[in-house]
């Protein structure tokens, strides 16, 4: 008797120890933002059971400034609550210090090469791509039908049919709009910016060689054209509008054209808006002439292991199941988020999903980087300062070669040696 | 009384000031003091601690930048304009208060509700109402016909500084209204019998006697708006964002330490806000040539 119960304590005993030996902890640190935060919890769910550890979701705020703040005094403490974290592409540059480089450890056979790019900083692979996003251009398929338009192919078709869709329509109690983008003085300007001066042939913020680019004389020309637009086809408001904002003005069926983010095609095609049908998607227009190419800027999300951690081995793993194709073929049919891997875009069962993803590989292709790896931790005050700038003009508080030059002065005050 | 009963009442007097100065030193003089010594270094937020002594640099690149000035342009004419319309909307406010209305209590009542709403709640609830396509301003004005169409207030930067003073002056004036009141209920009233028996009329009235007796507790209210005013930050950031065109300089130091991470540079621009400050209050103090130790009149 007393053996067996002797034996009940040491297999007891055994049961608790056992498992308190291997079983680790990891803290996750993903978006809680709509269904991101229930299919963050069940992937990374679903690694804990498979190989019996526990991870621990930390959520974050839902705006990106704030939710960068947080990271970044987190990481800047030598925070340990942290193992993995879900940062946007354009912080790469700012976080890399504190990030672990993954190139060594993980397989990136057949992820987006822009995405990989954007997230090698100095050599190292700081962050493994998760989800892509790239501007769209959204158009009111049955307004363009009944006029008789294709959708534009360039930018300055789209300010034709815009003018003319406008003139035409029937007067109504709220104006029709031609156009709605991201106007407002913050990051959404500088990606709506920079697709204009890309599609146009025109440099970005950085040259290939690291220069301060911006006084180009073609960039000059297209912000005259951006523009011309405020007032015309663009409500003046649009100076006021993120995401959100150009949405419902083009969700009330008040524009006939919207650029913004895979995202809004779910929401417009919902039971309860009232252009639900009514919409088609195309890629950005390009600018007219031999230069101009159709250019949208990626956005995305990557998962990144914080140096500071107390078991990167796991937490690599970790990203390793949470970015794998099958997991990301999970997340995009459950919660439409278009994937990294260019070959899933061919799946019969995402694109049955999400229709809108057939347009994705080629605009992904047609896929410009923000500078974030280049200008590292200046980043945030290069993209404002180029925000501002081209708010200026779009505003007619500056003309767009003078609102250039202004800019090139401060960039190259900023990077050291007037290069980055 | 002695010397040494003397020296023992200062004694007691430091010691019960002593908690409140502890207090002050923890939650104000240090921050400052730190602020004020992180303004001579390079110090980010990308790595704390790591930060050398650089001297006057992060000051030359704040008076470098025109985008500073910009915000300093905007911080004194949003104080000096509001804090002007705050004072005589104020007074005429309790100027008509003070006459033996009937419902006194409910208006001085009602009139605070704009002042009890915390700013960051008043300056959304406006930016709603100004909004460009839904927003009840454009509707009213478009209604009334003073306007053809609606138009985007906030993204005119003019009209949005106008709208911010706006929104300001709504919010503030019952503040404004209170304190002269109350200064106002203190003049004696056989003075006021005195000079309407001897011909003065409502007018002179008010300037020969009642505006020098409320002259002292006018501009104490002034200073306080006025302190208030230079370090406005809630009204911008919400209505206008963190843009150059309207930002105050506590917005322009708020964008350098936390969106950009330049530790230095932003400390340097809020001990920078600091001094304008401090200069302002002593050059109204002196304007008024008022003496806060007592002794007003």
């Amino acid at each position: 008797m007393r053996r067996v119960q002797a034996a009940i304590w040491l297999g007891a005993l055994l049961l608790a120890a056992a498992p308190a030996h291997a079983q680790v902890t990891l803290s996750l640190a993903c978006s809680g933002l709509g269904t991101e935060g229930a299919l963050c919890r069940e992937g990374a769910e679903e690694w804990a059971a498979r190989g019996g550890h526990r991870v621990r979701l930390v959520s974050l705020p839902n705006r990106g400034t704030e939710r960068l703040a947080l990271l970044r005094q987190l990481l800047a403490a030598g925070s340990r609550d942290i193992d993995v974290l879900q940062i946007d592409a354009v912080w790469t540059g700012m976080l890399a210090d504190h990030l672990l480089d993954l190139a060594p450890h993980l397989d990136t056979e057949g992820q987006l090469d822009q995405a990989l790019r954007n997230n090698t900083v100095a050599g190292r692979l700081v962050a493994m791509p998760w989800f892509t996003g790239a501007g769209l251009l959204y158009y009111r398929r049955d307004l363009l039908e009944a006029h008789g338009h294709p959708p534009p192919e360039t930018w300055q078709a789209l300010t034709r049919t815009a003018e003319a869709i406008q003139h035409a329509e029937p007067a109504r109690p709220q104006r029709l709009w031609g156009f709605v983008f991201q106007g407002r003085a913050y990051e959404g300007l500088t990606v709506n910016a920079l697709e204009w001066l890309a599609s146009h042939g025109a440099d970005g913020i950085v040259a290939e060689d690291g220069r301060v680019a911006v006084a180009d004389p073609r960039a000059a020309r297209v912000l005259a054209l951006a523009r011309s637009w405020i007032g015309t086809i663009a409500p003046q408001g649009v100076l006021t509008y993120a995401e959100e904002e150009a949405r419902a003005v083009f969700q009330s069926g008040n524009a006939v054209f919207m650029r913004n983010w895979p995202y809004a095609w779910a929401l417009l095609n919902a039971p309860d808006s009232p252009v639900a049908g009514r919409v088609g998607v195309a890629r950005l227009p390009r600018g007219e002439g031999p230069e101009g190419r159709h250019a949208a800027v990626l956005g995305g999300e990557q998962l990144a292991v914080s140096r500071h951690g107390a078991h990167p081995a796991l937490a690599i793993d970790l990203v390793r199941h949470l970015t794998s194709r099958a997991e990301q073929r999970r997340r995009a049919i459950l919660g439409a988020f278009p994937p990294t891997y260019p070959d899933l875009y061919a799946d019969a069962e995402v694109l049955a999903a999400n229709p809108v993803f057939a347009q994705l590989p080629a605009v992904l292709r047609g896929g410009v980087a923000r500078p974030a790896a280049a200008t590292g931790r200046h980043y945030s005050r290069v993209s404002a300062n180029f925000a501002y700038a081209v708010h200026d003009v779009l505003a007619g508080r500056a003309a767009p070669a003078a609102a250039l030059d202004r800019l090139r002065a401060r960039l190259q005050r900023l990077a050291p040696d007037g290069a980055w | 009384m002695s010397a040494a009963a003397e020296r023992r009442r200062a004694r007691t007097a430091w010691l019960f000031l002593a908690p409140m100065l502890l207090a002050l030193a923890l939650v104000a003089a240090w921050p400052l003091a730190r602020t004020t010594w992180l303004g001579f270094t390079d110090a980010t937020l990308f790595a704390p601690g790591a930060q050398r002594f650089v001297g006057l640099a992060n000051y030359r690149l704040l008076f470098a930048d025109p985008d500073w000035w910009r915000a300093v342009a905007n911080t004194l004419v949003f104080a000096t304009v509001s804090v002007a319309l705050e004072t005589v909307l104020g007074l005429l406010v309790a100027l008509l208060l003070d006459a033996k209305l009937r419902g006194r209590g409910v208006l001085r009542a009602a009139m605070l509700v704009p002042w009890a709403i915390p700013t960051v709640v008043s300056a959304q609830l406006w930016a709603w109402m100004l909004h460009d396509q839904h927003g009840v301003v454009n509707a009213m004005l478009v209604a009334l016909g003073v306007i053809a169409e609606p138009r985007a207030w906030l993204a005119e930067p003019w009209a949005a500084m106008a709208w911010i003073v706006a929104v300001d002056v709504w919010k503030s004036t019952p503040f404004m209204a209170l304190l002269s009141l109350a200064a106002l209920q203190l003049v004696p009233r056989a003075v006021m019998e005195a000079a309407r028996i001897d011909g003065l009329g409502p007018v002179g009235i008010f300037f020969r006697i009642t505006l020098p007796l409320i002259r002292p507790a006018l501009l104490v209210a002034i200073l306080f708006r006025l302190l208030d005013a230079l370090r406005v930050f809630d009204l911008m950031y919400v209505l206008a964002g963190s843009g150059p065109a309207t930002a105050s300089m506590s917005v322009h130091a708020r964008q350098l330490l936390v969106d950009f991470g330049e530790v230095g540079e932003g400390s340097a621009a809020a001990t920078a806000l600091v001094l304008v400050v401090v200069a302002c209050a002593t050059l109204v103090a002196w304007l008024g040539r008022l003496r806060l130790g007592g002794a007003g009149r």
